[in-house]
């Protein structure tokens, strides 16, 4: 039988305020345990909460650029349940009024097809504290700083049909969030973390399979292979005649597989009701229109800008464009490169990506700044080096061994141009190739080749290849 | 859910995690339906067109700006922390 993956993602975006989303504690990543929880987050007797105004414009952005509903009154509500890093015993959440709801984005498929995705809802919360179970015998150690951190939690429809389109609307809602600046993206801090809904069915069937809600995937990789593994699993179990069960799981990333949580980390009922400590959030059209006026240029503008002004594929522009980081490092080796749109992209989209992956850093921590790779780019576009040179010399910038005429100069690399010298490298390689020579001339064109590497080996890759080129056709045919 | 029984009653009472005189649950669950009996009885209003009252006060939620107004309490937090180490709150295990 053909099966059909049905899938929707839970996107949790962690809002990149100063503050927490109900009290004036601080937000900074990495600080000492417990500095940054003060008695609201810690849910101290005689407490209240108050909305931080910020947290609620992050929504409105959110909302206006998917095309969503902005309600003009939206509710928290108190979902109960009784975990030691939820001092409350209750997260403020939203549940039946949220604040954004009923939008869509639309994502690019590695097809280049354009898919709409739905976007049910975005509410505001609150965050947890911080488990630690492995540093203490028989104890958890709680660290608050995190609690009452606000969050946007995203929730799609279940519009998406494999692993790789789950991933692609991810990365465009991660592109989505940090160029509007309502959210840092760093997954490895958790400040964008996915939970995955997923059921099969028969393909054609009309009515949803039982689904199960993989928690704990914090990368696109993992995304990918959690939702393949969870993917595979349903349908084993259903072709031997099982039954899927309604459950929460967790991704295991070292074993590469999801299982079950135990029934202890399980809560089913929340029983929501109305948080009585907050008033309803009432949203006036003008200060939507405020917002509106702060919107910045969003990815898919970017990219179809990128399209016209570059003249650069859709692809292209679309890695370009996954975030505002790499766009803006794009942009600015391109405007001091002074042109060349398609070798600056091949260049970002290549040897930098390729290096930064290498080294498990981000466009932001990349050693070689933008500027940096538009001097060695100038210097390729001004023949004083050739493309493959410029790979090692950006190696060696990469290293921090310096700018790139201190290094041209210092390792000797400028191109050789000069048409006399290259001349008489040939006519020494030529000499030296009798053989060869006698053969190309039969006939065997393809020792051309044969020829070029020669005269480069001698140069040390130095000589100008168009030159090298026009020079031995020359020398060749006499 | 109209009507409770002592069964109700108890996941009620471990959800909320209280502690409850097994002796009482038949009492807490008439108290309980009573209630519930009531709530019914105002279902059968008409209430189209009425928005769900979400709080008694008829004003809007007031909202605070986005600057650090609560600097570092660990100190005194520390105080009425049972046991702590390494700046961690400790508690009993929640996981085996």
């Amino acid at each position: 039988m053909e099966w059909e993956a049905v899938i929707g993602l839970e996107v949790h975006a962690q809002l990149a305020t100063q503050t927490k989303i109900f009290s004036g504690a601080a937000t900074a990543y990495g600080a000492a345990p417990n500095t940054q929880a003060c008695a609201v987050d810690l849910g101290l007797p005689g407490v209240l909460p108050v909305l931080n105004a910020e947290c609620v414009r992050m929504a409105i952005k959110f909302g206006l650029s998917t095309q969503s509903t902005i309600a003009p009154r939206s509710i928290f509500a108190r979902k109960n349940y009784f975990y030691p890093d939820l001092p409350k015993g209750y997260q403020i959440s939203q549940y039946e009024h949220p604040i954004v709801y009923n939008g869509y984005l639309d994502v690019l498929l590695e097809d280049d097809t354009l898919k709409r995705v739905g976007i049910t809802r975005a509410h505001l919360e609150e965050d947890a504290g911080k488990s630690l179970h492995e540093s203490f015998y028989n104890m958890t150690g709680l660290d608050f700083n995190r609690a009452g951190t606000a969050l946007l939690e995203i929730v799609s429809e279940p519009d998406l049909r494999s692993a790789k389109e789950a991933v692609a609307y991810l990365k465009a809602l991660h592109a989505l969030v940090t160029c509007l600046n309502i959210c840092d993206g760093n997954m490895q801090e958790g400040s964008f973390r996915c939970d995955a809904n997923v059921s099969v069915r028969p393909k054609g069937e009309s009515r949803l399979g039982t689904r199960t809600e993989t928690k704990n995937v914090n990368s696109f990789r993992f995304v990918e292979r959690a939702i393949n593994y969870e993917i595979e699993r349903q349908i084993q179990i259903l072709e031997s005649g099982g039954s899927i069960r309604q459950e929460t799981r967790l991704f295991d990333s070292v074993k590469n597989e999801t299982r079950p949580m135990r029934s202890k980390e399980e809560a089913n009922d929340y029983r929501y009701f109305p948080d009585p400590d907050l008033l309803p959030v009432m949203i006036q059209q003008e200060q939507i229109d405020q917002v509106r006026e702060t919107m910045p240029e969003l990815p898919w503008e970017k990219q179809q800008r990128f399209q016209q002004s570059y003249g650069l594929s859709r692809y292209d522009a679309n890695v370009l464009t996954s975030s505002q980081a790499l766009s803006d490092y794009y942009e600015i080796t391109l405007q001091h490169a002074g042109g060349d749109a398609k070798l600056v992209a091949n260049w970002v989209m290549g040897d930098v990506s390729a290096f930064l992956n290498k080294h498990g850093l981000s466009i932001e921590e990349c050693p070689v700044t933008a500027l940096q790779l538009a001097k060695l780019l100038q210097r390729i576009l001004d023949n004083t080096i050739s493309g493959k040179i410029a790979k090692t010399l950006f190696e060696a910038m990469w290293a921090g061994e310096g700018d790139v005429d201190t290094l041209i100069e210092k390792k000797g690399l400028k191109q050789v141009t000069d048409n006399q010298a290259i001349l008489a490298i040939i006519q020494q390689v030529i000499q030296e190739s009798p053989q060869q020579l006698a053969d190309y001339q039969a006939g065997k064109e393809r020792l051309f080749g044969y020829f070029v590497g020669q005269v480069m080996q001698k140069t040390q890759g130095k000589a100008n290849p168009q030159q090298v080129n026009d020079l031995l056709k020359k020398a060749l045919s006499k | 859910m109209s009507t409770m029984d002592s069964d109700k009653v108890n996941n009620i009472a471990h959800l909320a995690r209280i502690n409850i005189d097994a002796t009482k649950l038949p009492e807490y669950a008439n108290s309980l339906s009573n209630i519930l009996h009531l709530v019914q009885q105002m279902d059968s209003l008409d209430t189209e067109g009425v928005t769900p009252m979400a709080h008694p006060l008829d004003v809007m939620q007031p909202l605070r700006s986005d600057a650090i107004t609560e600097k570092d309490f660990s100190a005194a937090l520390r105080k009425f922390a049972p046991r702590l180490e390494a700046d961690l709150f400790l508690v009993p295990q929640v996981i085996e």
